[in-house]
């Protein structure tokens, strides 16, 4: 049985000897992601506060380095990076094509409600 | 019976049979597909979340001030260094994961074991935290006041800190009324546990305390939540408080908006039966191991497909991790 892993990651920036080293390399990255994460959440810089696409530039990061992480798991842990390149469409596409299709449709009609609940005759307050 | 065909002529092609076009096994692929589709179900539970946050982006509660508990550092506020913990935990079981597949794949069962092991205990210690954050949310901190029209109304001292209902409301001894058991009444009537003080006496305590301001739900431009004038505070507590509300749960919320509470039960706790039904299997495949049926297969591809499941669990959580308590 052949288990070939690809040992390179950062596109072939970072290599590894073994499988396992990459393993802990992969760690690694994922522990400082996680870090500037959370220090970023609880200093909340005054400098990232400003309104980018229409959020705030912080949460922007925060959904980066979330994906960031999310894309290091699935192709090192999950070795999607191993798999074929047929499969790896068939699942990381098709996944992600529907999510953005909902998640668009879910957030422009939460913000129409929103602004039905503030500017329309409808009200919910004290 | 010589005419019965046996095969089709078609062996050795693409589509004939035998062979793996996606060079994975059947249960290997069977096993991402459940992903995507398990996947898809958790995206629906996160969207829908977002859906109700942009519907009430003006007054949705606040992350750090909900997580701010540690467990043994009382009165300590620590937002979000527990779940920080929670998600390097869950990040450590998956790397052991994948170093028991990576020992699978050496073929060195006792490698294997005691990576599994670690995979298992660190699916407990997750497991085991969320527990505790959920009791924590349950039981709430400080108390608040709902009004009629279903708002929060929290309680905040001149500095803009936190105050507690215990803090500045005394409970009338006299008028105490009891919780309505089965056994006390008609046995088809309960009713819920009461809250430790009625809204009179958080009035009364409120006129008694002049540097208790009321903080209502609304988000203003700096990010926080609006604090009432003296005089508003005690009209709007006046007019409109109906129910005091400590802690959580699927109805009420003292931290704002109730489905706040509703989505966090929901979503965690669905990701919390996903940990724990990969704790499960993890615990059956982890026996196999031992009993070295694996072994005599010559293969341990079933470690690696619970390793897939495992590893999206963990996926999941870096999502919800994100949106439940960073965003």
């Amino acid at each position: 049985m052949a288990h070939e892993h690809k040992l390179a990651i950062f596109r072939g920036l970072v290599k590894f000897k073994s499988n396992t080293q990459k393993i802990w390399g992969v760690l690694i990255f994922l522990t400082i992601v996680t870090a500037i994460e959370v220090i970023l959440g609880i200093l909340k810089p005054e400098a990232l506060m400003g309104q980018v696409l229409g959020m705030k530039a912080l949460n922007w990061i925060f959904i980066i380095l979330t994906i960031v992480k999310a894309y290091y798991i699935t192709w090192d842990f999950m070795h999607m990076r191993d798999e074929l390149k047929s499969l790896r469409r068939m699942v990381v596409w098709t996944t992600i094509f529907l999510i953005l299709y909902l998640i668009f449709i879910l957030l422009q009609e939460g913000g129409y409600v929103f602004n039905v609940y503030k500017d329309g005759f409808i009200k919910r307050d004290f | 019976m010589s005419t019965t065909v046996v095969n089709t002529g078609t062996e050795g092609k693409t589509w004939g049979g035998g062979n793996k076009p996606l060079n994975a096994s059947y249960g290997k692929m069977m096993m991402w597909f459940f992903i995507v589709s398990d996947a898809l179900t958790f995206s629906g539970f996160l969207a829908a979340y977002g859906f109700s946050r942009f519907k009430f982006i003006d007054s949705w509660p606040i992350a750090d001030e909900v997580f701010t508990h540690f467990p043994f550092l009382h009165g300590v506020n620590a937002p979000m260094y527990y779940v920080a913990f929670m998600t390097f935990v869950l990040i450590m079981s998956s790397v052991t994961m994948v170093l028991a597949v990576d020992a699978g794949h050496h073929l060195n069962k006792a490698k294997v074991t005691l990576y599994m092991f670690l995979t298992i205990i660190g699916g407990l210690i997750f497991v085991g935290s969320q527990a505790w954050e959920w009791g924590t949310f349950i039981k709430g901190d400080y108390g608040a006041v709902q009004t009629k029209g279903g708002n929060i109304l929290q309680f905040v001292d001149t500095e803009g800190h936190r105050v507690a209902l215990r803090d500045f409301v005394v409970a009338d001894s006299h008028n105490e009324r009891t919780q309505h058991e089965r056994k006390g009444g008609l046995w088809f009537v309960s009713e819920g546990t009461l809250p430790t003080y009625t809204v009179e006496e958080v009035v009364h305590g409120l006129e008694s305390h002049d540097n208790v301001l009321v903080r209502t739900q609304i988000i203003n431009e700096a990010g926080e939540k609006m604090v009432l004038s003296r005089a508003e505070s005690l009209r709007q507590i006046k007019e409109n408080g109906k129910v005091v509300v400590e802690g959580a749960n699927l109805h009420v919320n003292e931290y704002g908006s109730p489905l706040f509470a509703d989505f966090f039960f929901f979503i965690t706790g669905f990701h919390g039966f996903h940990v724990f039904s990969g704790v499960v299997i993890n615990i059956i495949i982890f026996f196999n191991v031992i009993l070295g049926t694996y072994e005599r297969r010559k293969n341990y591809e079933m470690v690696e497909k619970v390793g897939l499941y495992w590893h999206f669990v963990d996926l999941v959580w870096v999502f919800v991790f994100t949106f439940f308590y960073l965003v």
